[in-house]
């Protein structure tokens, strides 16, 4: 774990030192175009190149300000890749120096793979992912229980889910999907089992360490129940961990949010509400 | 099947498309014997309605005929002749216990992009943008209705396609916009647009006890409409001071409810229609509020404003002190679909209305892209176009 903390240390200065380049880099092109456009061997463009002097401080002061930049160094790649295709387009140009044109696509392309590689350690450096959400469901609170006490019905309307199976008095066997068709799996134990609150937590060699709560709350004057969920992730280093990190996209709380939504669909209509496979004229010929 | 589908502002085109399936359990399939185009499609054509796609089928006012029923669907069978509505609703969430349908909690598969916009997500909409659900919509030959056993309504054979078919939309909405005035005897209702929602509102003010209904509109068929069919007084407010003219008719007290059945595409003569035209093309705003304001102003001191126009997010210059220091009670809404059908269904049953007075235009689905343009341009005295899918 020490070795992984260091990585992430060592990522963060590298991330830092990228922001103040980023924005002295800025200043160049916001303050002395033709300078700049002279030194990589493009002719005129100055306001294109004030332009992306702009974004850059803009990029730079982004990376100073994120706590662990990780998405601000993401914005920088992508930033890379917009200098690359213009240093390209100068390229095919007839009116720019060529050699000057590839030494400055050179440097950028340089630049570019310090920008990832700084944006994947920071990314493995994350550790623990924690979502909370909550939904209004018109059902007693003993039904909600009921519903999600049946732990192999959740993966239709936890998205993520593969299958739950039930291996024990309180034991079943987990299995998320992940892209590129992985897969996470784990044993979980529940720690807590009334009407009011589950509880659960994986046990030992999980490829995901998880714990997490639900909660069924009675809202006042018979307006049903108020449930809220929490699950924390901890993601091991690696490649099954940047999966799991990456189904909860940037919103993890969205995601939890959308699955007690399903959950209110289900058990208040039987269904989950769906456009997926209806008829629309995209990708039909014209009649 | 051919279906009108939607290629961006102004690009409609009817396509060959796959016919719809059974998705859910409670869904069912029915073929479309009647459709129409709303003034409220017409938001879509302009481009002011966000998160459309390309290819999305229009169309939120249509019945047809039952051709096939979910798993889960046990109150409609193949062969029954039914009245869709245009919202979709679960009828078992807290909204829909309620009553308040067009609210349901469940029908929006795209419920997050709602509560971006609006703080939180009303119900899905048949053919109105991904914003509520994305569902393809009715001007088509077949539509695919979720929760089928809560939304359409069977339809007597002794009643035409035409005189049930603005049961899917323009009457009950017309119907809830009059409700919403809270109608007192002896009371004065003004009506901005004369459109088919306002020409059907008139009708409606008056079986709900008004005593005068005024309409104000440009066009000059729909005002001769509204003073034929719907036995209102008029204002040309091309013609007329709309303010100056209401005030004469109620002795300077104003209308004691005031209807915005036009929306966010509202004209005027003059420099402010100049200015909402640029900040709605800059995207500033979302709507152009010039009959709502017009409307807020005219008002009597605690009177009620019903607003069944459309309106897609922001406005600019709403006189929201005029609201508020002459307490003035705004209601609106997209409308409760199934609380009006059976009832509005009986009214017409014993003839007390019949809803397709507003009908100009019969043409077939293939027509559908064309008579956009005539209805939005009011060409040819265009008012309500129906289309014939078959």
């Amino acid at each position: 774990m020490d070795a992984q903390a260091d990585s992430g240390n060592n990522a963060l200065k590298c991330a830092r030192g990228l922001g103040w380049f980023s924005i002295g880099l800025g200043a160049a092109e916001l303050f002395l175009p033709g300078q700049l456009g002279r030194l990589i061997g493009v002719r005129g463009h100055h306001n294109l190149i004030r332009a992306m002097g702009v974004r850059e401080i803009a990029a730079g002061i982004a990376v100073l300000l994120e706590k662990k930049p990780v998405y601000s160094l993401a914005n920088r790649v992508a930033g890379d890749a917009v200098d690359l295709s213009l240093l390209g387009a100068a390229m095919a140009s007839s009116n720019s120096c060529k050699g000057r044109v590839g030494a400055a696509l050179g440097a950028v392309a340089g630049v570019t793979a310090l920008d990832v590689i700084c944006t994947m350690r920071l990314g493995k450096a994350a550790h623990a992912i924690s979502t909370t959400a909550t939904v209004a469901v018109n059902k007693t609170p003993e039904e909600c229980y009921r519903f999600w006490r049946d732990f192999e019905k959740l993966p239709q309307f936890m998205e993520h889910l593969q299958s739950v199976h039930v291996t024990g008095d309180n034991r079943s066997h987990w299995v998320a999907k992940a892209p590129a068709g992985l897969t996470a799996e784990w044993d979980a134990e529940l720690i807590r089992d009334t009407p009011e609150r589950i509880e659960w937590r994986s046990l030992p060699g999980a490829d995901v360490d998880n714990t997490g709560s639900v909660e069924f709350r009675r809202a006042p004057a018979g307006h049903g129940t108020i449930i809220k969920a929490s699950i924390e992730y901890k993601l091991p280093a690696g490649q099954v961990g940047a999966a799991v990190a990456s189904l909860f996209g940037r919103e993890p709380r969205m995601q939890t949010r959308s699955d007690l939504k399903r959950f209110k669909a289900v058990i208040e209509t039987g269904e989950v509400p769906t456009i997926i496979g209806q008829s629309s004229g995209r990708h039909f010929s014209r009649t | 099947m051919k279906a009108n589908c939607w290629y961006g502002k102004h690009k409609l085109e009817v396509k060959e498309v796959p016919d719809p399936k059974i998705l859910n359990p409670r869904d069912a399939i029915v073929k479309i014997t009647l459709t129409a185009i709303c003034g409220s499609d017409l938001h879509l054509y302009d481009g002011f309605i966000p998160t459309m796609r390309h290819g999305d089928i229009l169309g939120h006012e249509f019945m047809g005929v039952v051709v096939e029923v979910g798993s889960g669907v046990r109150n409609l069978k193949i062969g029954d002749r039914v009245v869709v509505p245009f919202t979709i609703s679960c009828g078992s969430c807290f909204s829909c216990e309620r009553k308040l349908y067009s609210l349901c909690e469940n029908s929006n598969p795209n419920s997050w992009m709602a509560e971006k916009l609006w703080g939180h997500s009303p119900c899905g909409i048949f053919g109105y943008s991904h914003l509520v659900g994305g569902y393809a919509g009715g001007q088509a030959q077949y539509a695919r209705v979720p929760y089928a056993d809560v939304g359409p309504l069977k339809v007597p054979e002794s009643l035409t396609d035409e005189q049930v078919l603005f049961l899917s939309d323009i009457f009950p909405t017309a119907y809830m916009a009059a409700e919403n005035c809270n109608i007192q005897p002896g009371d004065t209702v003004a009506i901005w647009g004369c459109g088919p929602v306002g020409l059907l509102a008139i009708r409606c003010a008056y079986l709900l006890g008004a005593e005068r209904v005024v309409a104000i509109d440009r066009v000059p068929e729909r005002l001769r409409m509204a003073r034929e069919k719907g036995r209102a007084e008029t204002i040309n407010y091309e013609q007329q001071s709309v303010q100056g003219t209401l005030r004469e008719m109620t002795g300077g007290r104003g209308p004691d409810s005031c209807i915005d059945a036009v929306g966010m595409e509202a004209h005027i003569q003059g420099p402010l229609y100049g200015y909402d035209r640029v900040k709605q093309a800059l995207m500033m705003e979302t709507g152009r509020p010039i009959a709502l304001r017009e409307a807020i102003m005219a008002c009597r001191n605690g009177g009620t404003l019903s607003v069944p126009g459309v309106y897609g997010g922001l406005l600019d210059k709403i006189p929201f002190g005029s609201i508020m220091n002459r307490a003035l009670t705004l209601k609106t809404g997209q409308t409760h679909m199934q609380r009006y059908m059976q009832p509005l269904l009986e009214r017409i049953e014993r003839g007390e209305i019949d809803p397709s007075f507003v009908i100009t235009h019969r043409l077939r689905l293939q027509d559908a892209p064309g008579a956009y343009k005539t209805f939005r341009d009011k060409q040819d005295e265009c008012i309500k176009v129906v289309l014939n899918p078959n």
